[in-house]
């Protein structure tokens, strides 16, 4: 099972800022090792975040998005007390979801 | 002893199994554009997302460094404040595959989308919009980097 994200939402007027940080190695698979054999493709592809459990967004991801992969967005109409919860899912299936409330 | 019908009826059922398991690679998921994440240009990354020819448009805008010290994480954003886009991608034009990211926007989130991407070399990053009728919009924005992120 792969590391926790970081979320942060931060609720400004009407909308919610919300940051997410996620643990992930992003191999483009074009790399290669020290014995030179090419290192297998290892990258997100999928994210998706929703609030109260109502979806807001989905995001197709390629291997060009850095390690460690920052995302940040606006919830329209969102105040604090809201649940934000962001799930991403990876070439391999693994998948990973994570919640955080606004403030 | 086994006879033809029942052979064949047995392996459909396996092959059938096997699909459903998903054993079969790169369909780990149904809805990843794998076409578009292959195309290399703006222009065949569009086309396999679906849209029609693409624009320059003031509308939309691209920001990020002028210059990145470091191409594995280059911080960029893609904005725009027109109504009714459907979808905002982010392209690295000279990496191997151009498609970086693409955002399908809904009424509940702002087209207003903040990533870091890995870049090969100093390279043009396009955001492109494609809107729900049909229109597709991009703004480009050239973007130095002294160190590759691709290296090993």
């Amino acid at each position: 099972m792969a590391d926790p994200m970081r979320i942060r939402a931060q609720a400004a007027g009407d909308k919610a800022t919300v940051r997410v940080l996620m643990s992930h190695e992003m191999e483009t698979g074009l790399r290669k090792d020290s014995a030179g054999k090419a290192i297998p493709a290892w990258f997100i592809q999928e994210v998706s975040a929703a609030i109260n459990g109502k979806p807001v967004l989905t995001a197709q991801w390629g291997p060009s998005v850095s390690k460690n992969p920052f995302m940040q967005f606006n919830v329209k109409s969102a105040k604090a007390g809201d649940k934000i919860s962001v799930t991403w899912v990876d070439n391999k299936g693994d998948k990973r979801t994570d919640e955080a409330t606004v403030s | 002893m086994q006879t033809r019908r029942e052979m064949l009826a047995r392996s459909a059922q396996v092959a059938g199994l096997l699909a459903a398991a998903g054993l079969l690679p790169g369909t780990a998921l149904a809805a990843w554009p794998q076409a578009a994440f292959e195309a290399k240009t703006m222009a065949d990354v569009v086309k396999a997302l679906g849209g029609g020819a693409p624009a320059e448009s003031k509308d939309v805008t691209i920001t990020g460094p002028d210059i990145a010290e470091n191409g594995a994480v280059v911080p960029v954003g893609c904005v725009t404040a027109l109504p009714g886009v459907k979808r905002l991608a982010l392209l690295v034009e000279k990496n191997p595959s151009a498609l970086a990211a693409s955002f399908d926007v809904t009424d509940l989130v702002e087209a207003n989308f903040n990533t870091r991407v890995k870049m090969g070399q100093s390279s043009n990053v396009i955001a492109v919009a494609m809107m729900n009728d049909g229109r597709v919009l991009y703004a480009a924005k050239e973007i130095k980097v002294t160190l590759g992120g691709c290296g090993g």
